[in-house]
């Protein structure tokens, strides 16, 4: 008997994969390796939607974040937004369809990019609980508030919908995302505290409610109620597209000649830059984008790349600025010095990105450590794969020992340090899509060690000047330690009295005071520390501690720090602040 | 209680700085720098005179740990002289562990500190009650020593003919001794190694000399005594050591003229009429002495000398000599000369050289 071809049995096995199905497989791609971290990516997807969503509608964030431990290992999570909400028709496919959102098809600098992450949270939550997402969302206090039951049908990444319901809700508008999930809740380095908390620090606009599992409440309070620039969208750079990305957009283009194409849908094409690369690519600039075949699109790109064309706009990006980065150091951080630097916009591969870094130095910051490092993109910090990250790699690569540190080679330097290093652009290259470290272009590491050179050289003044300072010091109390010895041999010598020894070593001392100057001192002067925020998301033996004794004493002699009662106070210091410099 | 004319000069000091403390100025502390490069030569006495350079200790963080140590030095010298006692410099060193901070961490510290006072006060550290703990050299020959008995002030008198295989030592405190000698000559020698084989030959019968060990530099009764003896009986002093830059210009040099480091005390300590009969580098070609090769120190020392010792810098003969060794690129010991047979020395060598003055050096 003639045998089939094996082929037509695998055949059999051979069809479509659905996303969803991909992702039940592979969930540490989208940051869900493990129940701690899976928790943490959660809240972390569903608090970055929120910020996005609000600050694209120009209000002030005030977000709610509530984690309740179901027992089992299951937790609730509970992320509500007073954002713009989002219109009925789209809830089901923006929670319960991967891969289905507006961020991917624009560039501007928002905290998602792929429309992937609150989908992928949903998706766990199915998979961990079979619970369905629960969503609650209103536009206005015209229209009534939709209460969403969602399921994803991992078969075909489509939202499968529960129940649809319209429900009272006290917000006029806003969006709330209930899921439940498995999970696992601790204090620490890379807690949904510390997130919560490092995310708080560079937004200073953004108010967040948190109740952690132990049912403790925090509430990071704005510090300024001016919204940050708002994120614009720029077209793309002739000098980022590839090929594919190409094709696609001159099949989807409106336009009608290839010139007309170039102008309406890159950032920084004119007609005769258009023109100069269609020469370049030896394309007559009337072509019809529908008649531009595969080997014309790769003319395309040599024309591209062979045209002079200028940078893409930086102003589409949005600093946190300075002032507002170091503030936000200062009110984690317990240090002797403080510095920050916010870079001038730059390009990558068509994408313009800034850098922004910023230290504390000294003070109750541990010396026999390697430095702290805090690394954000677009406001959201990253905690996990800091090895990973261009970040660390132009922390390394920049000589420390010129800047008062130690550092072995290839290795972070070690020192009383905590770093800062903020990366905001239209486009941030994650070496993932969970998103926790910045890939390694050439420009941005360049751009980073620029950044940390700066603020390295601002340190080493200020380590050299607290290293004289020590010295003189030092040599200070050395010469006090001789004078009574000069006052006694004199007393021998010249048999007076013990009143006349007290009398030539007070002399003494003046003597020297007048002759050294004054000594200036060195300290901790920090009005912006905030002990009880500086406390959340430290490993839990610390946390105790420092409620119990150091923090309340630290509170006494800094300043209040009411976060707890309401917003108001930490306004006002925010204005002692601004008078002070 | 006497009153000696040191403690007012110490209560003089110390009652200047206290006025400067009152007046609010900075108290300063001056004692003359004590180096080759704050010496001069004066062939006219023969010996290195002081010059005028000082350093000067106040409240800085170099110099204020000494100045109180100063201080307190002079106060120890003070309560020594008004006690009539006297102390070791080691002893003195160990009074300081009670000042506290400003005690000496080693001895080499507190000699500083007290050859400082010395200098300051210009007096020799005996009149200040300090004494050194090291014994002053031997000595056999033909010399009575005039002492006393401690307990009972009896004259004692030491015959130093008659110590047999041993010899006479030169005590710390030579300044009250007397002298009966017919001897020719003082030989004054490095080794101990070289006085024992002369004295255990009697080569000072045949010679009719003083017999002197050093045993390295000499000590400051040493050379004291040396320098009495050859002034009170007109005794010419000859100087036997290693062929060597330390054998001529630490041990011969500062016989003759002093060192820079005590030149405030120079003028006791020295003995301006001594002359080097060997071994001289001529000698090591003449006698065709077994030698070793200069270290790298030993050439070191020669070159320092050639460019900063003001006494060989009046000496053409010691700079020719020098020259000649750094040349030669060898020294030689005494006891080479024991290669051309034992006794070959006192028998051959020390007579020949004593006939032959043009063969000595300066």
């Amino acid at each position: 008997m003639a045998k089939k071809p094996i082929a037509h049995s695998m055949a059999e096995q051979q069809r479509d994969i659905s996303i969803s199905q991909f992702f039940e497989r592979n969930r540490h791609l989208l940051g869900f390796d493990n129940k701690r971290k899976s928790l943490l990516t959660t809240i972390k997807e569903a608090v970055d939607n929120s910020l996005d969503a609000c600050e694209e509608a120009e209000v002030l964030p005030e977000i709610i974040v509530e984690v309740v431990d179901m027992g089992g290992d299951r937790f609730r999570v509970i992320v509500e937004d007073n954002g713009p909400g989002i219109v009925k028709k789209q809830i089901p496919s923006i929670f319960a369809k991967l891969l289905y959102g507006s961020k991917f098809f624009k560039l501007s600098q928002t905290r998602g990019q792929q429309g992937i992450g609150i989908s992928a949270s949903v998706l766990y939550a199915q998979l961990t609980t079979g619970k369905p997402a629960k969503i609650t969302s209103r536009i206005s206090a015209k229209d009534p508030a939709h209460y969403y039951e969602l399921h994803i049908d991992t078969n075909t990444n489509k939202p499968d919908i529960v129940k649809d319901d319209v429900i009272k809700w006290k917000k006029d508008h806003g969006t709330r995302i209930e899921l439940e999930l498995e999970g696992s809740y601790q204090q620490g380095s890379q807690s949904v505290d510390q997130y919560l908390k490092q995310t708080a620090i560079v937004n200073p606009h953004v108010t967040i409610i948190y109740t952690n599992p132990r049912a403790e409440q925090f509430i990071f309070a704005r510090a300024t109620d001016v919204l940050p620039a708002k994120a614009k969208e720029i077209k793309p750079h002739p000098y980022g597209v590839e090929l594919g990305v190409l094709m696609r957009m001159i099949k989807n283009t409106e336009a009608r000649t290839v010139q007309s194409f170039l102008c309406t849908e890159f950032s920084r094409v004119g007609p005769s830059t258009a023109k100069e690369i269609c020469s370049h690519a030896s394309l007559l600039p009337g072509t019809r984008p529908a008649n531009v075949n595969r080997d014309m699109a790769d003319k395309l790109m040599n024309g591209i790349s062979a045209t002079k064309i200028i940078a893409p706009p930086t102003d589409c990006i949005s600093a946190i600025g300075e002032e507002l980065l170091e503030k936000g150091i200062r009110k984690e951080i317990n240090a002797e010095f403080y510095c920050s630097v916010s870079r001038r916009p730059d390009v990558y591969r068509g994408n313009p990105f800034v850098i922004e870094a910023g230290l504390a130095y000294g003070g109750e910051l541990s010396g026999d450590d390697s430095i702290k490092v805090l690394r954000y993109a677009n406001r959201v910090p990253l905690l996990f794969q800091q090895g990973a990250c261009s970040v660390s790699k132009s922390i390394i690569a920049t000589g420390w020992k010129k800047y008062g540190l130690t550092q072995s080679r290839g290795a972070l330097p070690v020192g009383p340090m905590s770093l800062v290093v903020h990366i905001g652009s239209v486009w941030v290259p994650f070496t993932s899509e969970s998103k926790e470290a910045v890939a390694h272009y050439p420009e941005i590491i360049k751009e980073i060690k620029l950044a940390l050179q700066d603020i390295g050289r601002k340190l080493a003044t200020y380590v050299r000047k607290k290293h004289s300072i020590q010295m003189e010091g030092k040599k200070r109390s050395y010469l006090e330690k001789y004078i009574p010895h000069v006052a006694a041999a004199l007393k021998e010598l010249l048999a007076y009295k013990d009143s006349d020894e007290e009398k030539v070593r007070e002399m003494l001392e003046n003597i020297l005071e007048h002759k050294r100057g004054e000594l200036e001192e060195i300290k901790v002067d920090n009005p912006g520390y905030d002990a009880d925020l500086a406390a959340i998301g430290k490993d839990e033996k610390k946390v105790d501690g420092a409620e119990k004794g150091n923090a309340a004493e630290a509170k006494e002699d800094v300043e209040p720090a009411d976060t707890k009662e309401d917003a108001d106070p930490k306004d006002d210091k925010q204005t002692t602040l601004g008078e002070k410099k | 209680m006497k009153k000696s004319p040191v403690i007012a000069d110490i209560k003089d000091i110390a009652d200047g700085i206290y006025k400067k403390i009152l007046k609010k100025k900075q108290p300063e502390l001056e004692t003359p720098l004590r180096s080759l490069s704050n010496v001069k030569y004066d062939p006219k006495s023969g010996h290195f005179q002081i010059l005028k350079k000082m350093k000067n200790r106040t409240l800085t963080v170099n110099t204020i740990k000494t100045f109180a140590q100063t201080l307190r030095m002079m106060g120890l010298s003070k309560d020594l002289i008004e006690a009539e006692d006297i102390a070791t410099k080691r002893e003195a060193y160990y009074v300081s562990k009670n000042w506290g901070d400003a005690r000496f961490s080693e001895q080499p510290d507190s000699d500083a500190v007290m050859d400082d006072v010395e200098a300051m006060l210009m007096v020799n550290r005996e009149k200040m009650g300090f004494i050194p703990e090291e014994k002053g050299g031997d000595i056999a020959g033909k010399l009575i020593v005039v002492d006393k008995d401690s307990d009972t002030g009896k004259t004692l008198k030491i015959d130093c003919t008659k110590f047999g295989s041993g010899a006479y030592s030169i005590p710390s405190s030579v300044e009250e001794l007397k002298f009966e000698t017919n001897a020719k000559f003082i030989l004054a020698i490095e080794t101990a190694g070289m006085f024992q084989r002369l004295a255990k030959h009697n080569y000072w019968k045949k010679a009719n000399c003083i017999l002197i060990s050093m045993g390295g530099v000499p000590s400051r009764a040493c050379r004291r005594f040396i320098r009495r003896l050859s002034d009170e009986k007109k005794l010419p002093v000859y100087v036997f050591t290693d062929g060597d830059p330390y054998g001529f210009f630490s041990i011969y040099r500062t016989l003759k003229v002093g060192s820079g480091n005590a030149a405030h005390i120079n003028k006791y300590f020295c003995v301006p009429n001594a002359k080097f009969i060997g071994v001289t580098p001529q000698d090591i070609i003449e006698y065709k002495l077994p030698t070793h090769p200069l270290k790298d120190v030993d050439l070191k020392k020669i070159k320092d000398v050639l460019k900063n010792d003001p006494f060989c810098a009046h000496y053409k003969e010691w700079q020719k000599a020098l020259n000649q060794m750094f040349k030669m690129k060898v020294r030689v010991e005494q006891q080479a000369f024991a290669a051309q047979g034992l006794n070959f020395v006192l028998e051959k060598y020390l007579p020949e050289k004593l006939k032959n003055p043009k063969s000595w050096l300066p």
